[in-house]
């Protein structure tokens, strides 16, 4: 093998294991001999592991595929095993595969986002992944994304989250701090009218976009417990949502008129990249950033209600099926493979998306914007994988979309009628 | 025996056999029949192969026989009709009748989401959600080791390595290898299986990932296991599965959760129940939710009524602006009518969902130029009222769909008989009365079944739907449809197809439900057209 995952920790905290297993003292004199012959005798180094025959299905997006080939390659060459990449549509994945997978007919690992797990829990298709001492490497929040239910169901590689973006042209390059600040900063460039932008999915409302706001008040979706991992408990009701719903009627078209259901993802690039608003709340999927004419600076969204503004961090990785006939290689191939830097250097390099392995995202920090990002990713929270999430976003897209036209003149009102709808359909 | 004796006159006379049967000159009929007829055979051993390979037992058998099917057909004598209805036939069954009849299955059953697989594969995953690492234990280095049939692991920890099997716990052993990894080479007492032979051998492979190493006698302490094959680390599952009962029963708080054939779930007493289940049939509560569920029902019910208006509304608008032009420009007395009828076609000559994307533009709020220019900069929120909504899906699928009118009543008017016109003109009727008497009586004879043929189309119209308003603004409530949803979109938001969670039982309920629908208004339609016909 060409890596063994984590030998240190295991010299230090095995002892007590091996004593319980072993009473009396002549096995482990025995032993003491083992030890000291092994290291005479050692065999040469281990060579790698001959797969030939098997067959390796993975299914991709289009983005990610150069990269697993890559990544691929070289475990075919190491072990002889095929791997088989399948191009889907990303959109498609997570339905095909709850589909595919119980017939059989389902790939051995699939690429996915993190807030599948809930629903690939549900349909019984996914296996649990263990890093080992590896998880170490990962960042926080890319770990306890893909940990549901206390398991982690994935192996991440990128990390996204929505950050502050602002045209240094326009009000210079210091990041405000707070929402107050950088409404005023707007406002002294003369950008009265539109001072920030708000992605609302046009009429529909995009809850996602507007969480670090909601967050910075205090509301949460979900509570999380003490492990990290969401309940079912719905946090956002109470004065701290009833806030956050107010500042979202005063900033409305109701009252200064910042935020409109006009902003679709068309009109917010045109808007930001026409230079009509210096501040924009979106993700590094923004096509400004290949533009090298602007001047742009990345930074965590400023609060509004006091309290720090987490975006909701989306987790990319790889799951495993349940219904793997090749669980064996299919770990070997996502830890000893996928797992390492250069496997994790590659998928950047073909999509360059916040990397979650710690290492990667320090040294790719050294280009400001990415540091931008995954400071606001570091402030972030994930986004909820329990299935219960999927009941959130009707309500509370319909709620903000009514507050911010103003259609709903009792913003506390409808946003405590929302969550009590929200409560009793999650039940 | 006349019919005998009829061939017998007719024998002298042409030979009434095909060329593909005949050989006769160079026999070039019978050799192209012999090419193509190779081709499909070879086609279909392909796909028996590939069907043995895959093991996939139902397609195997039925390429066998339609294979089977299509040699007698084609080199026998007496089935001739056969041979121009089989290929359509098989095509029939394949893509019509295969899919209505799964469908149909479908909807009978709970299939979604939370109930995705077999009973057997919820127990499985129910088991893998449950075994956890015991908390503080390492990662070792370990090697599969064997003896006879018995299979074990060896663990490299501290130097010790230990050995184990799924009956005796891990215990230290003396004169052991290991390499530079620590991982075991040489075990006494054991024949250590090499990576190689794990990989190559997938039956050996299942069995050392269902592998459990007891690390002591006291069940709690967990045992070992790997994933990987050189890697093991110490797992503790915290439910326990009754095959005889059919029970999972929970070690640490002793609940109980059974297995529910109704609903497809393991549900204890209390009710609550375990999160992955499996398929199961249902019966008739699809179709029963369809309109008793609260969440459903209602939002539902308008979606299903401002389906129907808007097919009718569209058939009806677009026919008749589509008439209109057509009427207008058949006139003689219009001049270069060939290119301003090519400049009417123009919408229709757009791919449908862009054009409805460039109206979702135009329509904006506050940027789209319909406001703008139109409406002297107005506030009108057209896609995010529930009514404007509705009148501008009706607007822009008028667009789309007028010049298809207009082509088709171009084409019927110039085959209107001109002396009927002229004898009516002589008779004295004026225009009105002949376009109500003569034009649009004999125009309906050719256009209606094209007008029911466009009202199941657009009763299905999902991509208008689904780019100009995504079926929005919602209802309130959680049952994600909308305003303009129809019932067509309506289903693909239930389905999950667009993320959420995935009720395919119900889905399908629904879609049959539409087949249904369409498949009468239809009938019914069909029939009163005939009656046009008598004109």
């Amino acid at each position: 093998m060409r890596k063994q995952i984590g030998m240190g920790a295991a010299f230090v905290a095995t002892a007590a294991l091996l004593a319980a297993c072993s009473s009396d003292p002549e096995p482990a004199e025995t032993a003491e001999t083992t030890s000291a012959e092994p290291t005479v005798s050692t065999s040469e180094a281990p060579e790698a592991i001959d797969a030939s025959g098997q067959t390796l299905t993975i299914w991709t997006d289009a983005e990610r595929e150069g990269a697993i080939q890559t990544v691929a390659d070289t475990f075919e060459a190491e072990t002889g095993a095929t791997v088989e990449i399948v191009q889907k549509n990303f959109e498609d994945l997570r339905n095909d595969f709850i589909a595919q997978v119980p017939t059989g007919e389902g790939p051995d690992i699939t690429v996915g986002a993190h807030d599948w797990a809930g629903a690939l829990v549900e349909a019984g298709v996914v296996n649990t992944v263990d890093l080992g001492e590896t998880a170490d490497d990962f960042e926080q929040v890319a770990i306890d994304a893909f940990t549901y239910d206390g398991q982690l169901y994935g192996l991440p590689y990128a990390t996204e989250a929505i950050a502050l973006i602002q045209n240094a042209d326009l009000v210079g390059d210091t990041a405000p701090t707070t929402w107050d600040e950088m409404i005023a900063m707007s406002e002294e460039a003369g950008f009265e009218d539109r001072p920030f932008i708000l992605f609302t999915n046009g009429t529909s409302g995009d809850g996602y976009s507007a969480y670090p706001l909601q967050t910075s008040f205090g509301a949460p979706v979900f509570v999380q417990d003490e492990s990290g991992s969401y309940t079912t408990e719905v946090g956002m009701g109470g004065e701290a949502g009833q806030a956050f719903a107010q500042f979202l009627y005063d900033n409305g078209s109701a009252g200064t008129g910042y935020f409109s259901d006009t902003i679709d993802y068309d009109t917010s690039n045109q808007l930001f990249a026409d230079g009509e608003s210096p501040f924009i709340l979106q993700g590094p999927w923004m096509p400004f950033f290949d533009d090298d004419s602007m001047n742009l600076v990345v930074s965590p969204m400023v609060s509004a209600g006091g309290e720090t503004a987490a975006p909701f961090v989306g987790v990319q990785g790889f799951y495993v099926s349940s219904q793997s006939e090749n669980t064996l290689l299919a770990n070997q191939f996502l830890t000893n493979y996928m797992a390492t830097e250069d496997a994790q250097r590659a998928l950047y390099e073909a999509d360059p998306r916040l990397p979650a392995l710690t290492a990667l995202a320090e040294e790719f920090s050294a280009d400001p914007i990415t540091a931008g990002f995954v400071a606001s990713a570091a402030q972030g929270v994930p986004m909820p994988s329990i299935p219960q999430m999927g009941d959130v976003w009707d309500f509370w897209n319909a709620a903000e979309i009514q507050l911010i036209t103003g259609t709903a003149d009792d913003p506390a009102g409808t946003w405590d009628s929302m969550v009590s709808e929200l409560e009793a359909a999650i039940g | 025996m006349a019919n005998d004796d009829a061939v017998a006159v007719k024998e002298p006379k042409a030979p009434r056999e095909s060329h593909a049967r005949r050989w006769s000159g160079l026999g070039g009929g019978f050799i192209a029949k012999l090419l193509l007829m190779a081709l499909v055979n070879a086609l279909a051993l392909t796909i028996i192969m590939s069907a043995w390979n895959a093991e996939a037992w139902a397609i195997l058998t039925l390429s066998i026989v339609l294979i089977v099917g299509a040699d007698i057909i084609y080199f026998a004598k007496r089935t001739l009709p056969l041979k121009y209805l089989y290929p359509g036939l098989i095509f029939l069954a394949i893509f019509q009748l295969f899919t209505l009849a799964y469908t149909g299955y479908v909807a009978f059953t709970n299939y979604g989401t939370g109930h995705a697989g077999s009973q057997q594969q919820a127990v499985e995953a129910t088991l893998i959600q449950n075994e956890r690492r015991v908390d503080g234990t390492p990662t070792v280095p370990l090697s599969i080791v064997r003896d006879g049939d018995t299979l074990g692991f060896a663990v490299t920890q501290d130097g010790i390595v230990s050995v184990g099997t799924e009956e005796d716990v891990l215990e230290p052993v003396s004169g052991a290898v290991v390499d530079t990894n620590s991982r075991p080479t040489e075990v006494p007492g054991w024949e250590v299986v090499s990576q190689n032979e794990l990989f190559s051998d997938q039956d050996l492979q299942q069995d050392v990932i269902d592998l459990r190493v007891p690390v002591s006698d006291e069940a709690e302490d967990g045992s070992m296991r790997t994933r990987d094959g050189s890697s093991g680390a110490i797992y503790q599952s915290s439910i326990e599965w009754d095959d005889e009962a059919q029970t999972f029963t929970d070690k640490e708080t002793g609940t109980v959760y059974y297995a529910d054939q109704e609903v497809g779930n393991f549900v204890a007493d209390d009710g609550s129940r375990l999160p992955t289940g499996w398929s199961v049939t249902v019966g008739f509560d699809n179709f029963v939710r369809a309109v008793t569920d609260q969440n459903l029902a209602g939002p539902l019910l308008k979606v299903t009524l401002w389906t129907f208006a808007f097919a009718v509304l569209t058939v009806l608008t677009s026919f008749g602006l589509g008439l209109l032009f057509a009427l207008i420009y058949n006139d003689d007395r219009i001049r270069g009518r060939k290119w301003m009828r090519t400049v009417f076609i123009l919408p229709y000559a757009f791919p449908a969902f862009m054009s409805a994307l460039l109206w979702r533009g135009m329509l904006n709020r506050e940027f789209g130029i319909i406001n703008d220019w139109f409406f002297f900069g107005a506030d009108i929120n057209w896609l995010g009222d529930p009514w404007l909504a509705k009148f501008a899906i009706l607007w822009v699928n008028l667009w789309l769909s007028y010049p298809y009118w207009f082509l088709v009543c171009t084409g019927a008017l110039q085959a209107l008989p001109s002396e009927t016109m002229e004898a009516s003109r002589m008779d004295g009727a004026g225009r009105w009365r002949q376009f109500r008497s003569i034009t649009l009586p004999l125009l309906m004879v050719s256009t209606a079944p094209l007008a029911i043929s466009s009202f199941a189309f657009n009763f299905n119209n999902f991509t208008i739907i689904y780019m100009l308003t995504e079926g929005g603004p919602p209802f309130p409530g959680t049952s994600g449809l909308g305003s303009t949803d129809i019932l067509i979109s309506a289903i693909y938001n239930i389905s999950g197809v667009s993320g959420g969670s995935a009720d395919y039982g119900l889905a399908s309920a629904l879609s049959i439900i539409v087949f249904i629908v369409v498949g009468i208004i239809s009938a019914i339609a069909f029939r009163q057209t005939r009656k046009l016909e008598e004109i």
